[in-house]
């Protein structure tokens, strides 16, 4: 097989492996008082710790979720009605089109049952939120806004947007900003204390940590209104047992990624690019998503459109040759439907419908996209004689 | 007479039942390389199916996917929806609104399953269309084929698959059609796949009516006409509120005040949208002892002269005898014995044997009653 979904999900690392197993093996509920209770709350402290570090923030900012989606529909609609509560008038959201739906159906489920007036914030070409844009939209009313939220970095196109000008522009005005990290975490630099955010997605499984476990990066001065309602743990802002094993992993997940981050990200964009290279002589019209500049792109991130081409012909027929990908857009019903994200950034239709999203990770290797490379060409020319239905 | 073992590429129509899911379970059991493939037929998918009508609801879609890993082929969803509503719902209430009477299923099997998705199937590579039909093709010497009556009479689903010509046959591949065994007996088989759409309810009725309401579907998208009931006399007996919701040969629902003078039942003889108006009468007034029909689909050459044939005027129809002949845009079929309950827009299917020869949509009906044609 050749994995090329690496921003789906990627390989557990060995060592997030070994955490979470020996974790497994042992009992203890980390609010417990007597010792099992306390060794398993030991664990979880370290971890937060560890993870704090990992991420420049201070240990009592780290607040774990079930996941990555959690964490965003904690920070949108908590933060949302804590300030909406203390300030009637701030009903505004501005947030990025862009963004995955984890955040994006959240600011629509506030927009159509809480009050809130949405803008969605101009984006490039590329997807990108300029700080002027974004000076601009809260300049109309700053003391109507609630929230700010763009996400660090794109999962479909892989476009880095430029957090912390955003994050400053949103200071500035006293109004608390969300980024989504969670494919950020791993392959850029992400410092939350520097970034000037109020609070920040990330989750396990796309950093080799196990599946369920993310964190809501938190400023100490924010109370979001809790979604779970229950005993209280993590700073009374996210109820339920905390889940040892995955946190632990997480943590270790982590400590692997920011180590090595560097080189990875190094390596790993320069196979992206013999990647890109490959594909746009197999398919010359292939038109590439997102930033053209590896230094505005996730390095691990390749995205095309392919003229004339559905994106889940092309998707069948990579994966009849053992080549896994995806479109990089989201299915309702199972029906692919032209991504959100390219429509924003002003592409046709009918060429959204086309795309594919390579993604590499800690196990890509040459032989994958010398595999693509072989198979892509003829692929494309396949899809393309089936044409959109 | 049967096909030489070749592994072939398939890819295998999944609605979410049991039939499908067995049908692509066998493809790939014979060493096929199957790839299954659920269509969304509707545009507003609801979230669950209710009771055993309707389909493409998001949890058949879940259905045939859960089937599809079970057997471990790889699945995807592909939305046909908007060639479904051109092709098949809007033709049928333009059917209706046109007084005659059609039938869905073949158009979909036309249109939509042996058409737009067989073409993108070809296109993609593939060599076959799979489906859950109860039908049996036969590959002649020349490498021609012909599709038969399934091997159980009692679940023959040739009639809806009569639309097929030559080209779609070589295409097609039913894998329950030499199935001589009980539909207890498929579920079974599903069960002992692992297949636990093993339990589900049939489908009945037309998939893209979920309620069951065909009257309320039309009323809804024909609006309401009210028009006159009338005797074959031309005597107004009652009030209708659009006559597309009549069928001919129709007894129940007809809200007559007064009774026949005889005293015995009366029928739908006639829709006629024209003048807006629902013609009832006798019984005897229904039997039909020809009819014309249009748009003639012939599985291989169209025969050359008259000949005799078994003809189905409806899915689970009985057979009955006709002499039948090819003409310029169409067929012309003379019953042998007079029948009832034939309405224009119905498809005619000739068999010879247990052979499917062809198809045609009845489009005028001759009645043994003299001098009336509709």
């Amino acid at each position: 097989m050749v994995y090329l979904d690496h921003a789906a999900t990627t390989p557990m690392l060995p060592e997030a492996v070994q955490a979470m197993t020996a974790q497994l093996t042992v009992t203890g509920n980390a609010s417990s008082l007597h010792a099992a209770g306390r060794r398993a709350r030991r664990t979880v402290e370290e971890a937060r710790e560890s993870l704090a570090a990992s991420l420049g923030a201070r240990p009592s900012e780290v607040v774990f979720t079930a996941g990555g989606t959690e964490a965003d529909n904690l920070a949108v609609k908590g933060l949302y009605w804590a300030r909406r509560d203390a300030e009637p008038s701030r009903t505004r959201v501005l947030a990025s089109p862009v963004e995955h739906h984890a955040v994006l159906d959240a600011v629509e489920w506030l927009a159509e049952h809480e009050g809130a007036r949405v803008e969605w914030l101009p984006v490039d070409a590329h997807g990108r939120v300029h700080p002027d844009a974004l000076r601009a939209a809260i300049a109309t009313d700053p003391s109507d806004v609630a929230l700010v939220t763009v996400m660090w970095a794109n999962n479909e196109i892989g476009t880095v947007q430029p957090v912390t000008e955003l994050a400053a522009v949103a200071r500035e005005f006293d109004i608390p900003m969300h980024a989504d990290a969670v494919q950020a975490f791993g392959q850029l630099e992400v410092d939350f204390g520097a970034s000037g955010l109020a609070a920040m997605t990330v989750s396990g499984h796309k950093i080799g940590g196990p599946y369920g476990i993310g964190a809501l990066l938190l400023g100490r001065e924010y109370a979001p209104v809790p979604v779970l309602h229950g005993g209280g743990q993590e700073r009374h802002v996210r109820s339920g047992t905390l889940d040892t094993p995955a946190i632990a992993a997480f943590a270790a997940a982590g400590r692997h990624a920011v180590a090595h981050r560097e080189e990875f990200a190094r390596e790993i964009g320069a196979l992206r690019d013999e990647l890109i290279t490959a594909v746009r002589a197999a398919a010359p019209d292939a038109v590439l998503g997102g930033d053209p500049d590896p230094a505005g792109r996730l390095p691990a991130n390749a995205h095309f459109s392919f003229p004339g081409c559905e994106g889940d012909s092309l998707l069948l027929l990579l994966d009849a040759q053992g080549i896994e990908c995806s479109t990089g857009s989201a299915c309702t019903a199972g029906v692919a439907q032209p991504s959100h994200v390219l429509l924003a950034t002003g592409m046709e239709p009918d060429l959204a419908r086309g795309t594919l999203r390579f993604s590499l990770g800690h196990t890509s290797t040459k032989e994958d996209v010398t595999a693509l490379a072989e198979a892509i060409g003829p692929v494309v020319e396949r899809a393309r004689s089936a044409g959109l239905s | 007479m049967t096909d030489a073992p070749r592994r072939l590429r398939v890819l295998a129509a999944m609605s979410g039942g049991v039939d499908s899911a067995v049908a692509a379970a066998r493809a790939a059991e014979a060493g096929h390389d199957v790839t299954g493939v659920h269509l969304a037929l509707s545009e507003n998918p609801k979230s669950f199916r209710t009771g055993a009508r309707g389909c493409c609801t998001i949890e058949d879609s879940h259905d045939a996917r859960r089937a599809a890993d079970v057997i471990g082929i790889p699945f995807y969803v592909w939305d046909l929806a908007e060639r479904f509503r051109e092709d098949v719902v809007d033709d049928f209430v333009a059917e209706y609104e046109a007084g005659r009477t059609p039938n869905p299923c073949l158009r979909c099997n036309e249109k939509i399953k042996f058409a737009a998705l067989l073409d993108k199937a070809l296109a993609l590579g593939f060599d076959a269309v799979c489906t859950g039909h109860y039908a049996t093709v036969v590959t002649r010497e020349d490498g021609t084929r012909e599709l038969h009556r399934a091997s159980d009479m009692a679940k023959d689903q040739s009639y809806v698959l009569g639309v097929l010509d030559e080209r779609q046959l070589a295409h097609a591949m039913f894998p329950l059609g030499d199935t001589l065994t009980t539909k207890a007996e498929i579920r079974e088989e599903a069960a002992r796949r692992g297949l636990f759409v093993a339990k589900k309810p049939d489908s009945h009725d037309i998939c893209f009516i979920a309620d069951g309401d065909t009257q309320g579907f039309l009323a809804k998208r024909l609006g309401r006409a009210e028009g006159d009931i009338v005797d074959e006399s031309g005597t107004k007996l009652g009030t209708h509120e659009g006559a597309y919701g009549y069928t001919i040969g129709q007894r129940k629902g007809l809200r007559i005040g007064t009774p026949a003078a005889d005293g015995k039942p009366r029928y739908v003889l006639d829709i006629s949208p024209v003048d807006n108006t629902v013609t009832v009468g006798p019984a005897e007034a229904l039997d039909v002892t020809a009819l014309t029909a249009i748009r003639p689909r012939w599985c291989g050459t169209a025969p050359a002269g008259p000949g005799t044939y078994t003809a189905q005027l409806r899915a689970h129809g009985d057979e009955t005898e006709v002499t039948a002949e090819p003409t310029e845009d169409g067929l012309t079929v003379t019953f042998t014995e007079p029948v009832r309950g034939v309405a224009p827009g119905q498809a005619i299917v000739l068999y010879d044997g247990t052979r499917v020869v062809g198809s045609a949509t009845i489009a005028t009906t001759r009645r043994a009653t003299a001098g009336s044609a509709h």
